[in-house]
């Protein structure tokens, strides 16, 4: 069994969860995410690795909460358990001195890009970290950001915090100011990724995304995670999670993750 | 009983030669002829520890009961059913007897996958006196007996009273850990282990390249199963895991898996057909299961093969397209190869497709490993009479080694790998190999007989 170590309520919809899995802590590298199950009925669900303490022997997740599984799993207090943590899993991500590297998080990527952006700072990289969120209060780990980035650009839709808009918008903006940059790394949801993806197309910059398409083993055993990368079939679980994001073939994540949904709601009800 | 005694009790009995662990046979069927059904039990487990499993799912009809002389004649002792009893009951009575272990060595074990590979090899070494830690990726024991092979020929019990003996024998099982993402097998060996076994299986599903396979409603035979079987989709919302709600479903294939998926999809309520390019005899699958498939109402398209699979805009598959095939010249392996028929395509509608056409083994192990030599399938390469690889101190057994076979199979080569271990743990060497190999000549005789 795995303890529950943290429970902190980031946003009105997401929390930050601590769990005790000292063996996923000792190998998790950027860019990994783990399995969890809460209990023997649970599905087996992905959350990105947003940080982990070797020593502790603690991984934390940002989680939003959607539906079942997720609801399931914020409901959990310090000291109870979890049935099953299985990471960590996935690609660790190639890390190099590229040069000037931007970060654009939205959804639980605002804990997922924090990994990414200590890996890269660590290889020398210049790091800009664009996190969006819809409104004020909805950014919380201010202070990670700035231990990595050279700079923290911070937007809401609404404009009642940092800049209005959405991070691609400003990231364009800098691209059309000149700034240059060498490969840019989105987590998030998959409209973000996607028109992340679409915006530095025509710069020819390397852009990597995390994508997340429906898992079940996430050991390679399944296909579930299937997704078309540059015409070839990837399972998302072994190959991935980070691929170019030029080469996603957006529309078919997007609809293959809403297979469930009719049914996934009517157990909501 | 009666049954039982049905065995002439041969001198040089075939089926035991039949059987790739060579239980043995007449002296389990003379015990249960007397009426001893846990020593029966016990019998048989000198040399399969699992066979509650094997009497459900081994294919006896190729192997010992192909074998038996009364097949001259009649029909062959009903071996498999008996071996099933005989394990059922000594269950069910509660007698399951522990055996003794050997005095401890000291010797630490890592296996790898909890299936019937990495069980048997668990079994035999503990017995002999090692420390025996299992690493299972999944959150469950079994491997393909727990999330591929059904309940309703599999029960789940069946596998977990098995899993409990070891436990009982003292046998380390740790679930959710991925050999290769957690420790790999090289800092296994740096650390605790003095040796490692590979039982990881094959684990990888094929697809067909096929136009339309990753539409909504596309499933390999292993997510369809697993979902089913090891997440209990079937019991949603008891359980989580959403079912795969459809009304027609279709299978591709003509093994064991595709009997499974097919046969599973009428248990989830849909309508259910199997779609397979050549013909009934050349199906790989038994025969009994082909027989409860088309008993319980499974509709065969055979020499028929998938050329596309159509969706609608929600990308929602709602059929498929076939070509009729005829079997044409016999190709490499003797079978006669399907060609299709120009012009007769037609479609079938369908609202879920199920590819069941095989698997290969998972890179993950060889991806995280220097030095491990593999077939051009993938496969481990090893050393048939120790089952040891390229490199030293790791074994290797099951799918992983021949590719997807058989549960017998694959305990078959768990034992061979077993007995080379503790060789191997007692004195740093492997065994040597036991008949003096003949000269080449002989054995290109040997192997025509
Ligand atoms: C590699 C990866 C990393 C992820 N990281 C995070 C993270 O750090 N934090 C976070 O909150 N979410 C993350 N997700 C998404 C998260 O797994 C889904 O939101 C979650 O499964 C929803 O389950 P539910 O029962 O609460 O909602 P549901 O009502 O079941 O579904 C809501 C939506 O979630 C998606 N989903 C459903 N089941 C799965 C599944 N088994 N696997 C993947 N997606 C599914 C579908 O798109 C669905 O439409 C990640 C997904 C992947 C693949
Ligand atoms: C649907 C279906 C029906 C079948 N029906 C029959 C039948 O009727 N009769 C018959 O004889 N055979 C049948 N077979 C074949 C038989 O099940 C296999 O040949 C047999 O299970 C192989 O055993 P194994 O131990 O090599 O591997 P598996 O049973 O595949 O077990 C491997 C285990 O290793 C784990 N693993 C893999 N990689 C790792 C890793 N990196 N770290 C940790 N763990 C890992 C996996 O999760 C799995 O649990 C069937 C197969 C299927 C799929
Ligand atoms: S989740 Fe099963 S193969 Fe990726």
């Amino acid at each position: 069994m795995f303890r529950v170590l943290g429970n902190r309520k980031v946003t009105p919809n997401a929390h930050e969860m601590i769990v005790e899995a000292p063996e996923v802590a000792r190998k998790a590298q950027a860019g990994q995410f783990a399995l969890l199950m809460v209990n023997e009925h649970s599905e087996r669900i992905p959350y990105t690795l947003s940080d982990w303490d070797k020593e502790a022997g603690s991984v934390t997740f940002i989680v939003l909460e959607v539906g079942k599984s997720t609801s399931d799993f914020v409901r959990l207090q310090p000291g109870d358990e979890v049935a099953h943590v299985t990471g960590p899993l996935g690609m660790p991500l190639e890390v190099d001195n590229f040069g000037t590297v931007a970060l654009i998080g939205g959804c639980y990527g605002l804990g997922g890009v924090v990994p990414v952006g200590r890996t890269m700072k660590a290889a020398g990289n210049r790091v800009i970290t664009f996190v969006e969120a819809r409104m004020e209060g909805m950014h919380y780990y201010l202070d990670k950001y700035e231990s990595f980035s050279d700079e923290v650009v911070q937007t809401t839709t609404d404009g009642s915090n940092g800049i209005k808009g959405h991070g691609v918008d400003i990231l364009e903006a800098r691209l059309k100011e000149g700034v240059q940059v060498d490969r840019v790394f989105a987590v998030g949801c998959p409209f973000m990724m996607m028109i992340t993806a679409q915006l530095t197309q025509p710069y020819e910059i390397k852009t990597f995304a995390a994508l997340n398409p429906i898992m079940l083993d996430g050991t390679g055993m399944c296909g579930a995670c299937r997704c078309t990368v540059g015409e070839e079939t990837k399972f998302a679980c072994v190959d991935g999670p980070f691929f170019d994001a030029h080469l996603v073939d957006w529309h078919e994540l997007r609809d293959r993750r809403a297979a469930y949904i009719r049914i996934e709601r009517d157990v909501c009800k | 009983m009666i049954e039982a005694a049905r065995c002439l009790a041969c001198k040089k009995p075939k089926c035991v030669a039949g059987c790739p662990v060579n239980i043995d046979i007449p002296s389990f069927l003379h015990l249960i002829e007397e009426g001893k059904f846990v020593e029966a039990a016990q019998k048989i487990k000198e040399t399969n520890p699992l066979p509650a499993v094997c009497g459900r799912v081994c294919p006896q009809e190729e192997q010992c009961e192909k074998v038996c002389v009364l097949t001259i004649k009649h029909e062959s002792v009903a071996i498999g059913r008996l071996e099933r009893f005989a394990a059922d009951y000594e269950r069910n009575a509660g007698k399951i007897k522990l055996p003794e272990i050997a005095e401890k060595t000291g010797k630490n074990v890592a296996i790898v996958g909890a299936g019937p590979a990495g069980l048997c090899v668990a079994g035999d070494l503990i017995i002999a006196g090692h420390e025996v830690t299992v690493f299972e990726a999944l959150q469950k024991p079994g491997g393909v007996l727990m999330y591929g092979i059904p309940d309703f020929r599999l029960p789940e019990e069946i596998i977990n009273a098995e899993v409990q003996t070891l436990s009982d024998l003292g046998v380390n099982f740790r679930y959710d850990y991925v050999v290769g993402r957690n420790d790999t097998i090289p800092e296994m060996l740096a650390g605790d282990f003095d040796a490692v076994f590979i039982g990881s299986g094959a684990g990888l599903p094929s697809f067909q390249g096929i136009p339309g396979e990753n539409l909504i409603g596309v499933f390999s035979a292993n997510e369809y199963l697993t979902r089913a079987n090891l997440m209990k989709a079937y019991r949603f919302p008891e359980y989580d895991t959403p079912p795969i709600e459809a009304g027609h479903v279709t299978t591709i294939g003509g093994g064991n898996v595709a009997m499974d998926s097919a046969r599973t999809a009428l248990r989830l309520g849909s309508r259910s057909t199997i779609v397979y390019r050549r013909a009934r005899e050349q199906m790989p699958a038994r025969d009994e299961e082909i027989h409860h498939a088309e008993e319980e109402g499974i509709k065969f398209n055979l020499l028929t093969n998938p050329t596309k699979i159509l969706g609608n805009s929600r990308r929602e598959v709602i059929g498929m397209e076939c070509i009729r095939m005829e079997l044409g010249e016999p190709d490499d392996s003797g079978r006669r190869r399907p060609v299709p028929i120009e012009g007769s395509e037609f479609e079938i509608e369908c609202d879920a497709v199920v590819v069941a056409i095989g698997n290969k083994p998972n890179p993950l192990i060889p991806q995280t490993m220097e030095g491990l030599e593999l077939t051009r399938w993938g496969t481990v390469v090893t050393e048939e009479h120790t089952m040891q690889t390229s490199v030293e101190g790791v074994y290797a057994g099951g799918d992983i080694v021949s590719g997807a076979a058989t549960v017998i199979s694959a305990m078959g080569q768990g034992k061979v790998a077993a007995r080379a271990m503790d060789h191997y743990l007692r004195t740093g060497k492997n065994p040597d190999p036991p008949p003096p190999p003949p000269p080449p000549k002989e054995k290109s005789k040997k192997k025509k007989e």
